[in-house]
């Protein structure tokens, strides 16, 4: 699935590597010890039952919230010690981090794209526009769009400094089908064309099917499984990619290796 | 330190700012209010006790006292438009770092009070007959420590509200009523009890007060108390970066910044 990317030393770093990530909160471990990384070109998919640890390794990978122990490198940058640097190739889109609804489209993705160090802010914002088709709401206060109109503002927000790593936490929950679609193909399209990867959680195992390199099935803040979307169910004497996770989120214990 | 990022900061409270009227009319408004009150006060006073300058003394302080003020509120004002947007995920999750935030914070605080003073000098200077070519090239010096001062609340401040939450908001705003009997703003430290005195010692804008009253009274102004002044609000400056940077690590640390409405994660 990858693009004809010529690969030069940089290149073959993966964009993000994880190693030994821990979040403990008192003796209860939200995050335990994961290891992972997500190559260019790549789309990795992060997946698992509510409360298995998805979020808060979003979280530690952008850089908000402090890991027990392990590393985070982005494009080879430890996020620890060069936070500014690490984060200034990454970017992401969440459900629960909408943008300001007290400002414009246009100017929350200016400001934005200001914090980010993006060149020509004028003409890229152009783009976002055009790309997302937000073109006819640039001038409409953020609160005032439709949940669909603001998650294609996030995401506009979050093509902006065209990241190296892009993380999408459930990026079309609040999308109709054809949007989803629509939404999907781009972000696809970006992993192909560009140097970054992509990692993208979702309950909806039919877009993870489509869209996806890689899964990584993370259950009680471990990781269960890991494989291509399209063989692990078979893998595991599962029909499908839904039927694999209902697995993992009622009796992980059958799954453990 | 990246200016852009400084500069978006800004930019942020001017776009805020530029669209809202609720949030135009608090620049100046209170202080208008101030003015014209704590104006009439001082002329009828004056009538009251002629031979004592109460436009001088009381209306110059009360506007220096409301500048350190304005200050304030303009870094917490700031900071609270990304608490009430529930913007920090957004915003702390990018390459912007602390200080760059806070002196954007800073900044938006220098443009919002600077109008307010303007407005205020207007109406006391206008209206009221207030110079402040008495107090010569003190000015400076005078305006230097009030707005080193605010900047030092506001950013201990707003850390509060980092650390506790959107409710303790209501913690910030009665702040510079609980320091103005310490700071001496309509009367001279003597007239206060002496542990209420050794209090005022460590306020900057105490030092401030005095000196004016001196130059009102033909007193010789003490550089020393000035020097002090200055001294500490950029320790207290310092402290309060420090605060504010300590609440944002506790925040990051126990995963507050990510889920800021809930207040507390027990």
């Amino acid at each position: 699935m990858s693009a004809p990317v010529v690969l030069s030393p940089s290149n073959t770093l993966p964009v993000l590597s994880v190693s030994d990530l821990c979040k403990k909160y008192g003796v209860k471990a939200a995050v335990d010890c994961i290891s992972f990384a997500v190559r260019r070109n790549e789309i990795v998919g992060l997946l698992g039952p509510n409360g298995a640890g998805k979020t808060t390794t979003f979280n530690m990978i952008l850089g908000v919230l402090e890991p027990t122990s392990g590393s985070i490198r982005i494009e080879g940058v430890d996020l620890r010690a060069q936070r500014s640097r690490a984060l200034a190739s990454t970017n992401f889109a969440a459900v629960y981090a909408p943008l300001p609804g007290n400002l414009t489209v246009q100017e929350n993705l200016r400001i934005f794209a200001m914090i980010y160090g993006v060149k020509k802010v004028s003409r890229r914002l152009a783009e976002v526009l055009e790309e997302f088709e937000l073109e006819k709401f640039r001038h409409v206060k953020c609160g005032v769009l439709s949940s669909g109109e603001q998650t294609r503002a996030c995401l506009a927000k979050a093509m902006l400094n065209q990241p190296k790593l892009l993380l999408l936490d459930e990026p079309t929950a609040s999308l109709d089908p054809a949007t989803a679609r629509d939404i999907r193909g781009r972000i696809r399209e970006f992993a192909r064309r560009g140097t970054g990867g992509v990692l993208w959680t979702s309950h909806n195992m039919y877009e993870v099917e489509e869209v996806c390199d890689r899964v990584l099935f993370l259950s009680r803040g471990r990781i269960l499984l890991e494989g291509d979307p399209r063989t692990l169910p078979g893998e595991h004497g599962k029909q499908t990619l839904e039927e694999l996770f209902i697995t993992v989120a009622r009796e992980p214990l059958t799954l453990e290796l | 330190m990246y200016l852009p990022r400084v500069a978006a900061i800004v930019l942020r409270q001017f776009y805020l700012i530029r669209g809202s009227i609720s949030r135009v009319m608090p620049i100046f408004i209170w202080a208008a209010v101030d003015m014209v009150l704590w104006g009439f006060m001082s002329r009828y006073l004056s009538g009251m006790l002629s031979g004592f300058n109460f436009v001088s003394t009381l209306l110059g302080a009360v506007l220096m006292w409301d500048f350190c003020t304005r200050v304030m509120q303009g870094v917490t004002l700031a900071f609270f438009e990304d608490v009430w947007s529930r913007n920090f995920l957004n915003f702390f999750a990018t390459p912007l770092s602390i200080s760059e935030y806070l002196v954007g914070l800073v900044l938006s605080s220098v443009i919002t009070s600077s109008i307010g003073i303007v407005v205020m000098l207007l109406l006391a200077m206008g209206v009221f007959g207030l110079s402040f070519l008495t107090y010569g090239f003190m000015l400076v010096p005078f305006f230097l420590v009030l707005f080193l001062f605010g900047i030092a609340l506001g950013i201990a401040a707003a850390g509060m509200v980092l650390r506790l939450g959107p409710a303790s908001e209501w913690f910030v705003w009665p702040v510079p009523a609980l320091l103005s009997p310490f700071a001496g703003v309509f009367y001279p430290l003597s007239a206060l009890p002496v542990w209420m005195r050794g209090f005022s010692r460590l306020l900057p804008p105490a030092y401030v007060f005095e000196q004016m009253r001196a130059i009102l009274s033909h007193q010789r102004v003490s550089i020393a108390a000035l020097a002090t002044a200055l001294g500490l609000a950029l320790v207290y400056v310092a402290l309060a970066c420090w605060f504010f940077a300590l609440m944002y690590r506790h925040s990051v640390r126990t995963g507050l910044i990510a889920r800021y409405s809930a207040e507390t994660l027990s």
